[in-house]
């Protein structure tokens, strides 16, 4: 690729997002100070600014804050570190040597670095990923997307709104559409639980008495240029629709929030292992992947709930990359983690014993008094009770040093009563 | 009376349970921080929400400002602040935090605006 200028830099964040933006502000105040952002879009804060309600920060900040007043936090402290980053500029490839060609309104360059942060976030699922029949008319749109349109472009998009899937922004997008003025029939859930948090259960629906149709999907699309219907069923245990209980209910709009997935095409094309629960890089305690020196952090990592983990996440692996590239990182042996019964998954998949750790859990089912069991093997180490778990919310689980310094293989499970 | 509600205060979602006569509150459990409480008394005697919306900007990069009360509002204000705030439009350069609209309705709160909207051009 010789129409490519070099450049050498100790470290490249790609994606200008809450996690990058974290990282690279980290990693420059642990002392690196050949750093630069990649950001293809041409603004800072990723998806934050169309994020116009308020719940953020909390953790990080002790206070409410709105997706655009948060990101404007970490936008100020980028510009007083004088960290350089570079809009409109798309990575198009990354090789295993830590070269990443980068297509900018500058030109073609290929950095070569010491250590490269992984920060692209994660996209929205779609209708061609869910198998939806029917027509394809208009007015069939994910939730993140008109979000986008309703609070960036003054753009409305229908009167009368079906929701197919109650993940946070669905939620989110079910109160901001009836702010609006439309009217949402139903959000359909296909699971018998939300996959949302649960105060967006209460402040969204519950607060505009919108109907929550759990253990439902949509089975069809109806309208030839324009949504006019959907066609809507109750499912089994085994999520498949009951033939002769289906139902129409007329409107003009149908959102999809139906999961997020990490984008990681740019991770898998330059070898980096991925996760198959996740879809994310498989990490250790420094959240650095299977290719040494590139790290990863956010939801290009893991889907996460709330945006303060993916700082706090951020944050660690800017600190883990410069310890890296100063030379202060130490090699260590590594245990791994698994994920049990009732366990989605746990992060990192591989630890360090010689040091306190901080895991990140997210449970199968919905549940109340349920205990979480950690075990060397088959032996139970510790255990941590819960008065309520849900899947849609990542648990944080620290352990000590004394109590995993003697583990062989740790397995995280969730205990029966 | 008895009522389960999510406290909507912060991500944990606590799951709170209130026994009530009337607005007076006799217990509540479930809560795992005092904030719990002060959310559970609230939603009990005066439900009061935080209101998130946009309003227009005239010559700005952005053609909408986001903005937020700078204090929850009593739920039978929502839509009419919806209504107030579809009629008003400022002009760009907007900062974080300047005043959109002052004493909505004699409640005391603001609309402020959330994000910085610089000049077109």
């Amino acid at each position: 690729m010789s129409d490519f200028q070099s450049r050498d830099v100790d470290l490249v964040v790609i994606g200008a997002g809450p996690a990058g933006l974290a990282a690279a502000i980290s990693a420059k105040k642990k002392g690196v100070n050949d750093l630069i952002l990649l950001e293809r879009n041409n603004w800072l804060g990723g998806i934050l600014p169309q994020c116009i309600h308020d719940g953020f920060g909390l953790e990080v900040f002790q206070e409410p804050l709105t997706g655009p007043e948060y990101a404007q936090r970490y936008i100020d402290k980028l510009k007083d570190l004088k960290i350089p980053f570079f809009l409109n500029s798309m990575v198009l490839e990354i090789t295993s040597k830590k070269e990443v060609f980068v297509a900018s309104p500058e030109g073609l360059f290929c950095y070569s670095a010491k250590a490269i942060i992984l920060a692209m976030g994660c996209r929205e699922r779609t209708r061609g990923q869910i198998c939806i029949p029917g027509s394809r008319p208009a007015g069939v749109y994910t939730a993140g997307v008109v979000q986008n349109l309703i609070n960036l472009k003054n753009m409305m998009v229908g009167r009368d709104v079906v929701i197919l899937g109650s993940g946070d922004i669905g939620l989110i997008m079910a109160r901001r559409l009836t702010l609006e003025g439309a009217k949402v029939h139903a959000v359909v859930e296909i699971m018998p639980h939300t996959n949302g948090l649960p105060r967006n259960v209460q402040q969204c629906l519950i607060d505009y008495d919108i109907p929550l149709l759990l253990s439902h999907t949509v089975t069809e699309i109806n309208g030839l240029n324009r949504v006019e219907s959907v066609t809507i069923s109750p499912v089994d245990e085994n999520l498949k629709p009951i033939k002769g209980k289906e139902k129409r209910i007329s409107c003009d709009t149908l959102l999809l929030s139906i999961g997020l997935i990490p984008e990681n095409d740019l991770s898998k094309a330059f070898g980096v292992e991925l996760s198959s629960v996740t879809a994310g890089a498989i990490v250790n305690e420094n959240l650095e992947t299977s290719i040494p020196g590139v790290f990863a952090c956010g939801n290009v990592l893991h889907v996460h709930d709330v945006v303060d983990f993916v700082t706090l996440e951020a944050e660690r692996a800017g600190k883990s990359a410069a310890d890296y590239i100063l030379g202060t990182s130490q090699k260590m042996d590594r245990i791994r983690v698994e994920a049990g019964d009732g366990i989605r998954y746990v992060l990192p998949q591989s630890i360090c014993t010689n040091a306190d750790i901080e895991l990140s859990i997210r449970v199968l089912c919905p549940g109340e008094g349920v205990s979480i069991g950690f075990f060397d093997s088959t032996k139970l180490v510790k255990t941590k009770k819960f008065v309520k778990v849900h899947p849609a919310q990542m648990i944080k689980i620290k352990l000590k040093k004394s109590e995993i310094m003697a583990v062989k293989k740790l397995k995280v499970e969730v205990l029966q009563k | 009376m008895k009522k389960e509600i999510i406290c909507i205060r912060c991500p944990m979602g606590c799951y709170l349970n209130v026994d009530y006569a009337g607005k007076t509150i006799q217990s509540i459990s479930g809560n795992r921080c005092k904030v719990g409480l002060e959310y559970a008394e609230k939603e009990i005697s005066n439900p009061e929400r935080t209101l998130t919306s946009t309003v227009q900007v005239k010559n700005g990069h952005l053609p909408l400002v986001s903005v937020r009360t700078n204090k929850p509002l009593p739920k039978g204000r929502i839509f009419d602040t919806m209504d107030l705030l579809a009629k008003v439009e400022v002009e760009a350069p907007v900062r974080i935090g300047d005043k959109i609209v002052e004493n909505l309705f004699g409640t005391g709160v603001n609309i402020v605006a959330t994000k910085n909207v610089v000049k077109k051009g």
